[in-house]
């Protein structure tokens, strides 16, 4: 089946199979592959995109479910000038990330965060931050990355 | 990772999707947040035939109050019960339950809908309904009608939604005032499936006694359970340590669990003990305006 | 000099990280690929009668169907560490087939391998194999898989051991216990954990026909190890021939390290097809198929004087190996932790005794700290079990033990009673450090307070020591090893006087092309900026031994440093002709070389430009400027510390909340020191996790009940408590840099600070140990129990 949606300002459209994960059309059909698997439960959160303005986990969607949606994955985040996001920017400040591989899905969950709560506490942050995994930095570094980034507002 | 072949549809219209499911028989399946769903699909434990997507059709997404109940559409997502100002006031023990359920990511598409008519005795919503003494509306191709919350969970993952028929609206009878309510919920990891959760609504009577007062347990049974003595014991009373204790032994009585990976069948039913007190003294707070 | 070591550098490999341009194994698409899936044994142990995959191989899209009959042939997974009994007879080794064809030994075991054009269609073709399975018994238990009567793992091996294991002085450890005043004996139980790193495995095989070329793509953490293994143990297959490429690793924690059959599988099959051939795990099949960690079943006592001095340690533990040896499995329950049961204590008399077990389980190897882990976890209960019953505050007990503080200079190392000699060390002065950062004597104050309340507040130490780095390579031989465990650098210095410098480690994480960078920038007095760090090809990097136990810094960073001086040497030599001075007269300050006492000098850049275009050069010396080094250490290194941990129970449903927790590690000289806190950081909410929340599950049937994350409880951000982290500086004497590693010390100490710190809060109970991981439900049991 034909799906098309607009994804980080473009306009796309591709044949697929109806059992076609969101996660997969980007990064199959469209090479977008900053998006990441991490596993099969919706657990991990590597997967974590926005769309229609709101962070979702995108192994856990149908692209057909997603037909005419306005996506934007980490790669888009940045400004079309390279100007990176305050949450990219914040994650290299306090060294948020270490292995890299849940930072995308990360990133975009704080994106959320903050659109919706731009002053969190550490608490709040660690707990809108629940849906995603990351085995390398304890965490720690992340919610000071997500400070840093609301600090810069 | 990747769910087995299936054709997807998109129906415009409830009826219209009632009338696919009718059309293409027991292996087609309403898809609506897809959060229970798809990830069944992914570990192939389910392998429908057709997805029926009702998530395009307009309406289903409302949350209003109207006719003395809440009404919820069957599309509303959890997130915005969360976000709403007036249910936070209004409805605590909704939003503490919507709070618990998975993670944000999920809950901007997971559907209160979907959390109930899944069946699960592990998942959130259905005791939280039991306290409220919800009704859910089902719509199939002969009209609508209504079954309590107490008859619509049937069995083991199993409700009292017949094939061809979609979950259409959840209604909470709107509280009267000085009422409070309380989700609590132990769990092993943030975001899991409850080891035991106890949900309370309760309201009370100018002289400060409980008029009326609604409990439901989570996952300490096959089927999510009403603890009806514990409620009934709570009836007419001042609220006090003693009478939540005893209340806590009757939710005890009401609880039927089994030893898994979430706790000992003993563990959880100390759990259900102690919740339903911190769950009571929290709803009595707040029905008297303290929190 | 000097101006980058020791600076928080902002890491270099973040952009691509934070802009989703990072290259992962499974990012990675090459002409012609085909995707596989692999048919696995649901079974923990069965016998296959038959296997069809006649319709698998007509469906859709199908490209081939290999099983284990068609993998017979070649050869198994090898073993990297040999580990004989006591009584001489060599190592029981298995072999550990691509495909099974006979038996599957665990749950996962792979019985055949779908290879078509689209990943769907192999994984919809495997729903179409039919294997015809007879059950058979099982045992996943190591202590179980020793009694009599209990099901073969292997037939032909006969009590399902793969060796057994001995170190230390038996006599005066047995000695030592009879002499003693007080003696702590505890049954220990180190759960069974699952690395998860969050990128599953991924390989793609590419076999050229054109050049008779293999090439691997693989997610893991030491490409040349596994292109040697592949090459020369598996497949017979010519090493020049072919080329092993990790790019971005998506974190491994050792579970990365080994050699997979995977890996050689996509290999093999690639070249049978003549098309690239991508497999990449799903995360329900990692769970069964990444080598686990731990499982030990250890008793262990602990004897003392009147005065409280350690007489003797006595330590005897059943490891779980899984179904197959994997690729360092031996050493890990042997050389990586009966040599680590001195910890930081001056015990005089130890002896140790370790069966190597197989069950019918997933292959157990390392897994962050590796064993160590194992030794701290047992030391540090014992510890704190003896201090209780002896009415001891438990940290001045472990002061009252520990080694005094040496600097492997002026005072020589301190030799353990098993086989290790230290490098350097202040275990009091890390203590002390912990104790003031988290106010040690108002706390026990609060803590009196709250018990009175019916508060239940625990305080948890842990005194940790490890080795890293782990060499010398002819020690390692001695011990076992079928590897050296050296490091490879090599140093490129191009015409425009910018730098190339490729190393035999491989980050996963760790941030080596920062650390190195900076390494190298202060080395030469040049700019970060000109320094590229290459890593992860084999046909790049002249050898590897790879990133794990440690050892990056330590070892590939001292053969970055040693590759450099020759740089700075033959530099000196142009630099000299060309200002027309002795070497002798020169200095080499900020990149420039200069004449002492004059202005006259000249920059490193030009130096680079003229040994390449050598029309006015030293006689007799080759143009050019690259130098290779193998650094192999004199010794491990012993980074050490003290965490301490808070913890409040709640009693009636058994939670715990980490209130404080307090790390204060010695890890030697420190080059970026906020890399340093984010790997504590990172270790700690590993250890916490294996203290409080994960363990991996089998059943009597040998299924794995924690098979998915929402069964195997990985903490979360919410789940863990903001760290306090410090550091103390004794530098490594042995290397070039001081250090000593830090990667995994977070993972090693922090697991039995919290378990001592619950203990502590529920021993007015009369609770005395509780098993991990500590679930509330298993602390409300211990609760209930002690009421009851």
């Amino acid at each position: 089946m034909k799906v098309s949606m607009t994804v980080n300002g473009v306009a796309v459209s591709h044949d697929v199979e109806p059992r076609t994960l969101l996660v997969q059309f980007l990064r199959e059909n469209l090479g977008l592959t900053g998006t990441h698997v991490g596993c099969d439960t919706s657990s991990c959160g590597a997967c974590t995109l926005i769309l229609n303005g709101e962070a979702v986990k995108s192994c856990s969607l149908l692209a057909a479910q997603c037909e005419g949606a306005e996506v934007t994955t980490i790669e888009g985040l940045a400004a079309s000038d390279g100007t990176l996001h305050p949450i990219q920017e914040g994650f290299r400040e306090k060294h948020g990330l270490q292995c890299g591989y849940c930072t995308p899905g990360m990133i975009m969950s704080s994106v959320q965060l903050l659109q919706r709560n731009p002053n969190p506490s550490d608490q709040e942050i660690r707990h809108a931050l629940e849906g995603n995994f990351c085995r390398c930095t304890g965490y720690d570094n992340i919610v000071k990355a997500v400070q840093w980034a609301a600090s810069q507002s | 990772m990747i769910p087995p072949t299936f054709d997807y549809l998109v129906p415009a219209t409830l009826p219209e999707a009632i009338a696919l499911l009718h059309e293409h028989g027991d292996e087609a399946k309403v898809l609506a947040g897809g959060h229970s769903l798809i990830p069944a699909m992914r570990l192939r434990f389910a392998e429908p035939s057709h997805l029926i997507d009702i998530s395009h059709i307009p309406g289903l997404d409302y949350i209003r109050e109207e006719g003395g109940f809440l009404k919820i559409g069957t599309m509303a997502r959890e997130v915005v019960l969360e976000d709403l100002p007036w249910i936070s006031e209004r409805y605590p023990l909704l939003v503490d339950t919507t709070k618990m359920i998975a993670d944000p990511q999920v809950r901007n598409l997971a559907t209160v809908g979907g959390n109930l008519a899944h069946g699960d005795p592990a998942n959130d919503h259905p005791a939280t309904m039991l306290a409220y003494r919800a009704e859910i509306e089902i719509i199939g191709a002969s009209g609508a009608r209504t079954v309590p919350i107490d008859e619509f969970f049937t069995d083991f993952f199993t409700t009292a939604l017949e094939h061809g028929e979609i979950l259409s609206e959840i209604r909470i009878p709107i509280p009267p005032v000085l009422s409070g309510g309380c989700y609590l919920k132990v769990e092993r990891k943030v975001g899991d499936y409850a080891a035991a959760a106890v949900a309370v609504q309760l309201s009370l009577a100018a002289d400060g006694s409980i008029e009326q007062a609604g409990i439901g347990l989570t996952n300490v049974a096959a089927l999510p359970t009403r603890a009806v003595n514990a409620e009934k014991a709570l009836r007419g009373q001042q609220p006090s340590d003693a009478l939540f204790a005893h209340v806590g032994e009757l939710a005890a009585d009401a609880s039927s669990p089994a030893d898994d990976l979430r706790g000992s069948a003993e563990y959880k039913l100390t759990l259900i003990r102690e919740l339903t007190q911190r769950a009571l003294r929290r709803s009595v707070e707040r029905a008297q305006g303290r929190s | 000099m000097g101006k980058m070591i020791g600076e928080s550098i902002k890491r270099v490999e973040d952009h691509r990280f934070i802009t989703g341009t990072g290259e992962y194994t499974d990012d990675i698409v090459l002409p012609r690929m085909t995707h596989a899936y692999i048919l696995r044994s649901h079974l923990a142990h069965a016998k296959i009668k038959s296997v069809d995959t006649t319709a698998a191989k007509s469906a859709d899209g199908v490209v081939a169907v290999f099983t284990g009959e068609d993998v017979a042939h070649i050869n198994g997974i090898p073993t990297g560490w040999q580990v004989n009994f006591t009584d001489g007879e060599v190592m029981r080794e298995p072999k550990h087939p691509l495909l099974v064809k006979d038996k599957a030994l665990h749950v996962g075991d792979g019985v055949a391998i779908v290879i078509a054009e689209s990943k769907e269609q192999a994984r919809d073709a495997a729903d179409l194999i039919e294997v015809d399975y007879e059950e058979l018994s099982v045992v996943v238990d190591a202590s179980k898989a020793l009694e009599a009567g209990a099901p073969m793992v292997h037939d032909e091996l006969p009590d399902n051991r793969a060796f057994d294991w001995q170190l230390g002085d038996k006599v005066a450890a047995d000695t030592g216990m009879a002499k003693a005043h007080h003696v702590t004996k505890m049954r220990i139980r180190n759960q069974r954990m699952i690395a998860n790193a969050i990128e599953p495995r991924s390989y793609i095989g590419d076999y050229s026909k054109a050049r008779d070329k293999y090439t691997l793509y693989t997610s893991s953490q030491n490409p040349h190890v596994i292109r040697l293994l592949m090459c020369a143990f598996v497949l017979g297959i010519p090493e020049h021939k072919t080329r092993v490429v990790s790019k971005d690793v998506g974190g491994g924690f050792g579970s990365k390290i080994f050699h997979y059959a995977e890996e050689a599988l996509v290999t093999w099959a690639s070249q049978q097809i003549a098309r690239p051939v991508k497999w990449t795990a799903e995360r329900s099949e990692a769970f069964v198929t990444d080598a686990h960690g731990r499982d030990h079943n250890t008793i262990a006592e602990m004897g003392f004087d009147k005065d409280g001095n350690i007489t003797a340690l006595r330590v005897h533990t059943d490891a779980n190996l899984g179904a197959y040896l994997s690729t360092f499995a031996p050493a890990i329950p042997t050389y990586l932790y009966g040599t680590l049961l001195q910890g930081q204590y001056v015990t005089p008399a130890i002896h140790v005794t370790v069966n190597g077990v197989f069950t019918h389980t997933t292959p157990v190897d390392a897994y962050r700290g590796a064993g160590r882990p194992e030794a701290t976890y047992l030391l540090e209960r014992l510890i704190d079990t003896a201090a209780a019953e002896m009415g001891m505050d438990p940290a001045e007990l472990r002061m009252k033990n520990f080694i005094p503080a040496f600097d492997g200079v002026e005072q020589p190392g301190y030799q353990t009673q098993v086989a290790l000699q230290y490098d350097s060390g202040d275990y009091e002065a890390t203590m002390r450090k912990a104790l003031d950062v988290l106010g040690y004597n108002d706390l026990r104050k609060e803590q009196e307070e709250a018990r009175k309340q019916g508060r239940y507040i625990g305080i948890g130490f842990s005194s940790y020591i490890e080795a890293c780095g782990i060499a010398p390579s002819a020690v390692v031989g001695s011990l076992g090893a079928r590897a050296g465990l050296y490091e490879s650098a090599n140093v490129r210095v191009q015409p425009t006087g910018k730098v190339s410098v490729h190393t035999g480690s491989h980050s996963h994480g760790q941030g080596h092309d920062t650390t190195f960078a900076q390494v190298a920038a202060d080395h030469l007095g040049i700019a970060l900026e000109d320094i590229e760090i290459i890593h992860g090809d084999t046909e790049q990097v002249p050898f590897g031994m790879g990133t794990y136990g440690s050892r990056s810094l330590a070892v590939g960073g001292s053969a970055i440093v040693k590759a450099l001086d020759k740089v700075k040497e033959k530099g000196a030599k142009v630099a000299a002709h060309l200002l027309e001075a002795s070497e002798q007269d020169l200095e080499y300050i900020d990149g420039k070389w200069t004449v002492k006492g004059t202005d006259k000098s000249i920059g490193f850049g030009e130096v680079a430009l003229a040994s390449y275009v050598p029309h006015n050069f030293p006689e007799g010396l080759e143009p050019g400027i690259e130098f290779n080094s193998f650094y192999d250490p004199a010794n491990f290194t012993y980074p050490f510390g003290t965490y301490i941990a808070v913890v409040e129970v709640d009693a009636e449903t058994g939670t715990t909340e980490i209130k404080r927790f307090v790390a204060v590690d010695d890890v030697g000289n420190v080059v970026n020191p906020m890399i340093v806190d984010g790997q504590v950081h990172g270790g700690l909410a590993q250890g916490i996790g294996q203290a409080l929340l994960e363990g991996a599950v089998y059943d009597e049937s040998g299924q794995l009940t924690t098979g998915t994350y929402l069964d195997y409880a990985m903490p979360r951000a919410d789940d863990l408590p903001s760290f306090e982290v410090d550091r103390n500086v004794t530098p490594c004497p042995h290397n070039p840099l001081g250090v000593k590693g830090c990667g995994e010390a977070g993972a090693i100490g922090s697991t039995p600070a919290i378990v001592n710190a619950v203990v502590d809060a529920l021993r007015p109970l009369g609770i005395k140990d509780l098993e991990m991981p500590l679930t509330p439900q298993k602390v409300w049991a211990a609760i209930h129990n002690a009421n009851a």
